[in-house]
């Protein structure tokens, strides 16, 4: 996960001028890391337990000290990852009842890697009735020549809860960015409630006029679930030009959700109307 | 799409859009007021709205160029409770919204059909425009159209569809006409030449009772449309 | 099937409503983000490549026979902002009028009663495709058409640009928006097979973002 590189990945010849073919689409390249972590928490009755924490490749996961019922897990970067190739997932579970947090140690760096085929990396949420998860990473960074597609498929219960952040920095400091590939899908007891597909970054066309990015370079989302929240207000407008970003915060239509959608100069500035729009979702 | 062809004669509908609701109940009598900028359309509107609307039950559909203000100013004026006024936007093309395609209006108006209980009168003002704008036969039942003589005592010798066409053409403002120069004998008779039997109306909004014979020119045609729905 | 009729549908001198809207592009002028032609280009890519391959997606599948009602709640979900879930609605509903008085058909008269409020427009607009006789891969082209045709005539009249640039630049992308019309009209004839979530949701956040702050002015031309 994190730029720091702590174990060896994989040897791998570096031959920048191998094309990615059709059999990677599907399987991954042979030089790539494939890897599935998985966190899973129940409920006993009086606090949060986590009878699965299964680390695997750059995933490790810490279970990180707490008071009250919840149960906390630090996702720690094992290697840099992900690099172009590697097929990575990331399957949480709050079960019936259970209160989870997962944060990651640090941004999560999408390099080049020993080849231009694309990395894949899919963060799995599912939540139980009465249930509360929050998934609050740390950035997500589309470096220079990196070709990633990350989806995040939510299932929630009728009565779960969630708060869910996605952070994404296009390009270290004056880089190029990487190409970058998003699809959120969250259902709701059954139903449909979010689907949006982004794409930044050469060769999708497009994507940095004035109406898609318009030359910001870091766009977030948060999103509240919470079957107590009031939802009979008015869309909440952060900062009114777009010049040095803004966003909306504004309920969705198949549930009690609501949705920030940010663009900023910067990752700070980003996190600043992040954390604004959150203490809006919560009433203040 | 700009529709505006100065050369041309508008486009009508063929049809009148039938006078009963789905619920087979009448719907309100729709009128239309158009006219150039400045001429005393929203005046008339707001003129009528206090004639009328203790006799009757009413609304307005404002189609203004900059949204809202119109509609704006006739919630500031009172002249009716704000569930009766509504404005419609016309992406920068008033004639448009009431000519070629209404249905931005034709919503506006079946809802208040829906939602307010009895109507008898919707009021639909036209974004100021220029001379060629009318409305289209499928968004009202008659049409006014307003001009003033401070804009040129020769806006009824160049015709256009609003001077010709309008079921009544109203010519506001007379009482400046000594001021700017303009001379009612020739505007009553050029408008004459141009629109043959259809009526016109010389006043002054800003008399007492300026709008009395608009008002009445209304009324009279609301209760021969009833008469004629109801036969 | 008549080519003729599909141009009826597209042609924005169809009384379906939309030449008060901007499809975001008045919002973007204010900013200054659009501003010339080559601006205005960029932004019409934009939304050809999000918006437009969404609607296009959503119109095949209803031209295709999808349930409508499905194809609602996915058009929901992929619209995240009120504001423009309204203006869908809205302009649903002005479409299905013009619809139903070009070519009537008991599917459109069916959703009209399931959906007294409006059902999203491109699902209409592809219904209508399907009333007139004409293809899925129709229905997308239309709808993806028009995502850049509304938009740029809308900047003419908001910048007063020379309407033969705004032509010359549609021209431009027609290739484009055949790309982006094929990909829609793909996914929709995979929709039996795998479901509505094959349907794309390509979405841009300036244009979520801009939507709901444009619904709040008090003063604009266009209605979104």
């Amino acid at each position: 996960m994190s730029a720091g590189t702590q174990l060896d990945r994989p040897k791998a010849a570096f031959d920048p001028a191998s094309p990615p073919t059709g059999t990677e689409e599907t399987c991954g390249h042979p030089d790539g890391v494939r890897a599935t972590a998985r966190i899973r928490a129940t409920y006993n009755g009086r606090v949060t337990t986590l009878p699965e924490l299964r680390s695997d490749g750059p995933f490790h996961l810490r279970r990180m000290r707490t008071g009250g019922r919840a149960a906390t897990v630090g996702v720690i970067g094992a290697m840099s990852a992900p690099l172009g190739g590697d097929r990575l997932a990331l399957d949480i579970t709050a079960e019936d009842r259970a209160e989870l947090d997962v944060t990651t140690a640090a941004a999560t760096l999408a390099l080049r890697g020993p080849t231009t085929a694309p990395a894949t990396y899919d963060v799995r949420l599912s939540v139980g009735e009465h249930a509360c998860l929050r998934w609050l990473p740390k950035p997500l960074i589309s470096a220079a020549d990196s070709n990633l597609h990350q989806t995040c498929t939510v299932n929630l219960a009728a009565t779960s809860q969630l708060v869910l952040r996605e952070e994404q920095i296009l390009g270290r400091a004056n880089e190029k960015p990487g190409h970058l590939v998003s699809r959120i899908r969250v259902h709701r007891a059954g139903r449909l409630l979010l689907d949006q597909h982004t794409a930044y970054g050469d060769p999708e066309p497009g994507w940095d006029g004035p109406a898609v990015l318009d030359g910001h370079r870091a766009v977030g989302q948060l999103l509240v679930v919470d079957p107590e929240l009031d939802l009979q207000r008015a869309p909440v407008l952060l900062r009114k030009g777009t010049k040095d970003g803004c966003a909306v915060l504004a309920p969705l239509a198949g549930g009690p959700a609501l949705l920030a959608t940010a663009v900023a100069r910067t990752s700070s500035a980003l996190r600043e109307l992040l954390n604004e729009a959150l203490g809006h979702a919560f009433g203040e | 799409m700009h529709l505006d062809h100065p050369v041309t004669m508008p486009h009508r509908h063929a049809y009148s859009p039938e006078p009963l609701r789905a619920d087979r109940g009448l719907r309100a009598f729709r009128v239309g007021l158009g006219g150039p900028v400045g001429s005393g359309k929203t005046a008339s509107v707001a003129a009528l709205c206090r004639t009328l609307r203790d006799e009757f039950s009413l609304a307005v559909v404002t189609n203004d160029i900059y949204t809202r203000e119109d509609a704006e100013f006739l919630l500031r004026e009172a002249v009716l409770s704000p569930e009766r006024i509504t404005a419609v936007e016309t992406g920068a093309c008033p004639h448009t919204a009431i000519r070629d395609d209404i249905s931005a209006n034709l919503e506006a108006v079946e809802r208040f059909d829906e939602t307010l209980h009895p109507l008898d009168l919707v009021l639909v003002e036209s974004g100021g425009d220029n001379l060629t704008a009318t409305f289209s036969k499928g968004l009202v039942d008659v049409q006014i159209f307003v001009i003033d003589v401070s804009s040129g005592d020769d806006i009824p010798r160049k015709g256009g569809p609003g001077i010709t066409t309008a079921d009544l053409l109203v010519v506001n403002k007379t009482d400046l006409a000594p001021h700017v120069g303009a001379d009612l004998a020739t505007m009553a008779a050029d408008a004459e030449r141009q629109r043959g039997d259809l009526p016109v109306v010389f006043t002054s909004l800003t008399s007492d009772d300026g709008i009395r014979e608009i008002a009445d020119w209304v009324t009279g045609h609301l209760a021969r449309w009833r008469a004629k729905a109801a036969a | 099937m008549s080519r003729a009729a599909l141009l009826l549908l597209a042609d924005g001198r169809f009384p379906a409503g939309g030449h008060a809207h901007s499809g975001g592009v008045e919002a973007a002028v204010a900013h200054k983000a659009v501003h010339d032609i080559y601006s205005l280009e960029a932004f019409c890519r934009g939304r050809l490549h999000t918006t437009g391959l969404t609607t296009a997606g959503l119109a095949a599948a209803a031209a295709a026979g999808c349930d409508p009602l499905l194809l609602d709640d996915a058009a929901d979900a992929r619209t995240p902002v009120p504001a423009l879930r309204a203006v869908a609605r809205r302009l649903g509903r002005q479409m299905m009028r013009a619809a139903r008085a070009t070519f009537p058909s008991a599917e459109l008269d069916r959703l009209a009663a399931e959906r007294p409020q409006g059902a999203h427009q491109p699902i209409v607009q592809g219904l209508a495709v399907r009333a007139a006789g004409l293809t899925p891969k129709d229905a997308a082209c239309a709808a993806a058409y028009e995502s850049t045709g509304g938009p740029a005539t809308a900047a003419v009249r908001l910048l007063s640009l020379n309407p033969l640039d705004a032509s010359r630049l549609l021209a431009r992308l027609s290739a484009e928006t055949d790309t982006v019309a094929a990909a829609a009209a793909d996914a929709a004839a995979r929709v039996t097979t795998e479901g509505l979530d094959v349907l794309p949701s390509a979405s841009s956040p300036l244009l979520d973002i801009t939507g709901e702050q444009h619904a709040a002015w008090t003063m604009r031309l266009f209605a979104s």
